[in-house]
């Protein structure tokens, strides 16, 4: 199979292409073309025309379009690379190329489908109940009788997307109807669900012209970046650095979630044990909204070995295994580098490694590398292992007064707090570095996809701003 | 001969006569230069210096080109640092010398002394140009790397020799290489397009400018900048670049011709300071755009070598590391490994000796190399 790059709906095969290859066997699964930076620039001199071909659509038509393409991209069969496309074979080769079982394939499609088939709701929520036509006008009547208006801050949004977890493109999939084209740069190893989403999205009746597919190095992201007025870009805390503070790009980068436990809650922490371990080791915990760390102010040691007896026991499995629950690290030496850095933190003061009693956990493959849950307990919040996160099921559970837990907790993009107290409570709704808050035993991996993630994309898309028109002559104020 | 090559070429491969020829002008040439370079009242001094710790004769031991593999492996760190007199022949101690400068990002840069050598570097260069899309009289713009590098003057003097006047643009490739590994990748926006703008308003400007050097990169940034004020590279009136830079690709090539070129005429080089400049066979749809360059033989020569045997070439269409010798009165480096690896290309009709294409960085070292825009 080889997947062209796609140039606003027009297939494009470059002579320079990427084999995949399957992480295990090393066969290879498809061929990827790879362009360079000069296309996305030079394509992007016209992305004006993909907002225009949604915009000769009506936007309720757009939000029906979009919800027939998640019917089709979760149970059809769609033409991506020339071939057919099953679901079953996409999650084969999605697995494959990127080292998740099958069944975590499989639960994040059913996410992407979910927010796709729930279109209307989620606009409305984003757009508190904004009549959708405002957007293809730039202006109109509120419901209060207010003027508003909203202008498109780009015709296109640009997406650098990532090949670690197939449900972060739940975050772009509303861009579409919210009247603005697509140019993505898919993941190296996850091309599959940009591919097959535009492929339904086509199918479905949403016009080919308003989108991009540009697989290639990395100086395709910078063109991306470079040539769209918004972009979202998904790396590491490095790369969120460097865009820290640019209005043009949304950058998602390691969540660094957490559970806290309030004092008035923790001596019931067996309680919660099942939504800790959720939040830790659901979809092999590779998204930024697993938990790294759970705090409370005393019982952590208890708490740390319970975890470890529930997670620490899992073992790799075949990725066809209905029962797999660890993805592959399928860059050479990546598990390996990894489990080394771990060690090295595990030797600091106060640190001692939970799941040590359920074997090793670095797992050596012939192509590739497993990490089996690590539980980690500090007893204090100093060491620097209580603020690292990675890309698989990981946890340091933390000893720290409940007095000093927001100074310490840092950035966290999903904190879920179990507490009845009020004026704690109050204190975490204040705390601006928290993003999501969960108040109560939820786990942080479960979204509430009616409420904004890490900013409003509606906010980020377009600028509300004052327009007024004139009265027409001689009518009265 | 063993040929690893999946295709038939597609171009015309010099004849065994014509390999043969060129290797016996090669030998001659080789002698030539150990005479040269290791006679006291002509060499350098830091070849005599260095001859003295050689087990053989240089003068009576090298007949022929293989024989230079009998010097030890050439360390560039030797460029680096001075006394730069010590690379100037004695036999042309009272000529004026130019030092150019390579790298040189953070630390002292390996550098080059130079008399004449670019000149006639870039004179046999210009008999390659073809007349229809480099007319004589026309003039330059000079849109590339500047200061202590060669390539300035050398365009420069390019544009002289062929009758024209060079218009430049300044641009620090050093700078370029910080801002990319300080990751400010808006300061780097800014330069490029301050440099894309200077050379539009020369463009603009009734010069009658229609031949240009650029890098791939600029040359796209300079196209596409075109392209947003509705006009084209051939528009603004340029018939022929000259451009340079490891970074050529099959795809990128086919990019520009397909797609902004507008019939401009483009002919990729790969060239350092220390080498010179190698020309490419014409690039072609029906050859893959395969970019295939050639080495100014006898003055300098490419080998593509095995990456754990530096005196084993590898096989026709293989791929190794370059390996780089400069065999001129000026300056004489014998086996440099260079930063880059490729295929090795059969020898071509107008430069009947090997040839080596897909120029890349060396695996070993991309990693660690940050690739300029320039």
């Amino acid at each position: 199979m080889h997947l062209p790059a796609w140039r606003f709906g027009k297939p494009y095969e470059s002579l320079e292409r990427d084999t995949l290859v399957h992480f295990l066997t090393g066969e290879p699964v498809a061929e990827v073309s790879q362009v360079g930076g000069a296309i996305v620039g030079r394509d992007l001199q016209k992305a004006g025309q993909a907002r225009a071909a949604l915009m000769a659509l009506d936007p309720e038509d757009v939000v029906e379009r979009l919800q027939t393409a998640g019917n089709l991209y979760a149970n059809g069969t769609v033409t991506v690379g020339g071939e057919p496309q099953s679901p079953e074979r996409f999650v084969k080769c999605q697995s494959a190329t990127t080292g998740l079982p099958e069944s975590l394939c499989r639960a994040n499609m059913q996410k992407n489908m979910f927010v796709l088939s729930n279109m209307d709701r989620i606009l409305d929520a984003l757009s508190r109940g904004l009549d959708p036509a405002i957007l293809w006008t730039g202006h109109g009547v509120e419901h209060r009788g207010v003027t508003v208006s909203y202008q498109a801050q780009s015709p296109v949004l640009g997406l650098v997307l990532p090949s670690n977890s197939p449900g972060v493109h739940t975050l772009w999939l509303p861009v579409v109807a919210l009247g603005m084209g697509l140019v993505m740069k898919p993941g190296s190893q996850e091309p599959w669900t940009p591919y097959r989403m535009a492929a339904a999205m086509v199918e479905a009746g949403i016009p080919a012209e308003a989108i991009s597919l540009y697989p290639g190095p990395t100086d395709v992201g910078a063109a991306v970046l470079a040539g769209c007025g918004r972009s979202m870009i998904f790396g590491s805390a490095k790369t969120v650095e460097q865009y820290r503070g640019n209005p043009r790009v949304q950058v998602h980068g390691p969540g660094f979630s957490k559970l806290i436990l309030g004092d008035d809650c923790v001596d019931d922490w067996e309680r919660y044990l099942d939504v800790m371990a959720e939040s830790v080791a659901i979809n092999s915990g590779r998204g930024c909204i697993n938990a790294s760390a759970i705090y409370a102010s005393r019982h952590t040691k208890a708490i740390a070995d319970a975890l470890a007896a529930r997670l620490g026991p899992i073992e790799v499995k075949p990725p066809d295994d209905p029962e797999a629950k660890l993805a592959a690290f399928t860059i050479p030496g990546a598990a390996k580098a990894i489990w080394g850095q771990i060690e090295g933190l595990l030797k600091a003061p106060g640190v001692t490694h939970a799941t040590a009693p359920y074997g090793d956990r670095f797992v050596e493959g012939e192509r590739c590398g497993w990490l089996r849950p690590v539980v980690v307990h500090a007893t204090n919040p100093e060491p620097e292992i209580t603020r690292a996160e990675y890309m698989f099921p990981f946890v340091t559970v933390v000893e720290c007064p409940q007095e000093r837990v927001l100074e310490k907790i840092g950035p966290t993009l999903v904190g879920t707090v179990i507490t009845d107290d009020e004026d704690f409570q109050r204190r975490l709704i204040d705390c601006t570095h928290i993003d999501r808050l969960n108040l109560g035993p939820i786990p942080t991996t479960k979204l509430d996809w009616l409420q904004p993630h890490e900013g409003n994309i509606i906010d980020f898309l377009y600028r509300s701003r004052a327009l007024q028109v004139a009265a027409p002559v001689g009518a009265t104020a | 001969m063993s040929v690893t090559a999946t295709r038939p070429p597609v171009f015309e491969v010099a004849t065994p006569e014509q390999v043969a020829a060129a290797r016996a002008t090669l030998d001659a040439h080789t002698v030539e230069m150990m005479a040269w370079h290791f006679h006291e009242s002509t060499g350098c001094p830091f070849w005599l210096e260095y001859a003295k710790s050689l087990t053989f004769n240089p003068l009576t031991e090298v007949t022929c080109y293989d024989d230079l593999k009998k010097f030890p492996p050439f360390e560039d760190e030797w460029l680096r640092g001075g006394p730069v007199r010590r690379w100037v022949p004695k036999g042309m101690a009272d000529q004026p010398m130019y030092v150019f400068e390579t790298g040189g990002t953070t630390g002292i840069p390996k550098s080059r002394v130079n008399s004449r050598d670019f000149r006639t570097d870039y004179e046999m260069f210009s008999d390659t140009l073809p007349e229809e899309f480099f007319p004589r009289g026309a003039n330059w713009l000079m849109l590339g790397p500047s200061g202590p590098r060669r390539l300035r003057l050398s365009i420069e003097h390019l544009a002289q020799y062929r009758g024209g006047i060079c218009f430049c643009v300044d641009l620090d490739p050093r700078w370029v290489i910080k801002l990319i590994q300080k990751g400010w990748m808006e300061h780097l926006e800014a330069y490029k397009q301050h440099c894309i703008d200077q050379a539009i308003t020369i463009l603009e400007a009734g010069h009658d400018v229609r031949c240009m050097f650029t890098t791939p990169k600029l040359l796209e940034a300079l196209a596409l900048a075109l392209e947003k004020r509705g006009t084209t590279l051939r528009k603004a009136g340029i018939t022929g670049i000259f451009s340079g830079g490891t970074e050529f690709t099959p795809q990128w090539t086919r990019f520009a011709v397909e797609e902004f070129l507008d019939g401009a005429y483009m002919t990729p080089t790969y060239g350092n300071t220390l080498m010179g400049l190698a020309a490419s066979r014409p690039v072609v749809p029906a050859d893959g755009y395969t970019i295939a360059y050639y080495a100014p033989q006898p003055r300098a020569v490419i080998e593509v070598v095995d990456f754990d045997d530096r005196d084993a070439v590898v096989p026709y269409g293989a791929t190794g590391r370059v390996r780089l010798t400069t065999l001129t009165k000026e300056t004489f480096i014998p086996g440099f490994l260079e930063r880059d690896e490729g295929e090795r290309e059969l020898p071509y009709v107008k430069y009947p000796w090997d040839g080596i294409s897909g120029v890349r960085p060396f695996r070993e070292l991309a990693a660690t190399t940050t690739v300029g825009v320039y």
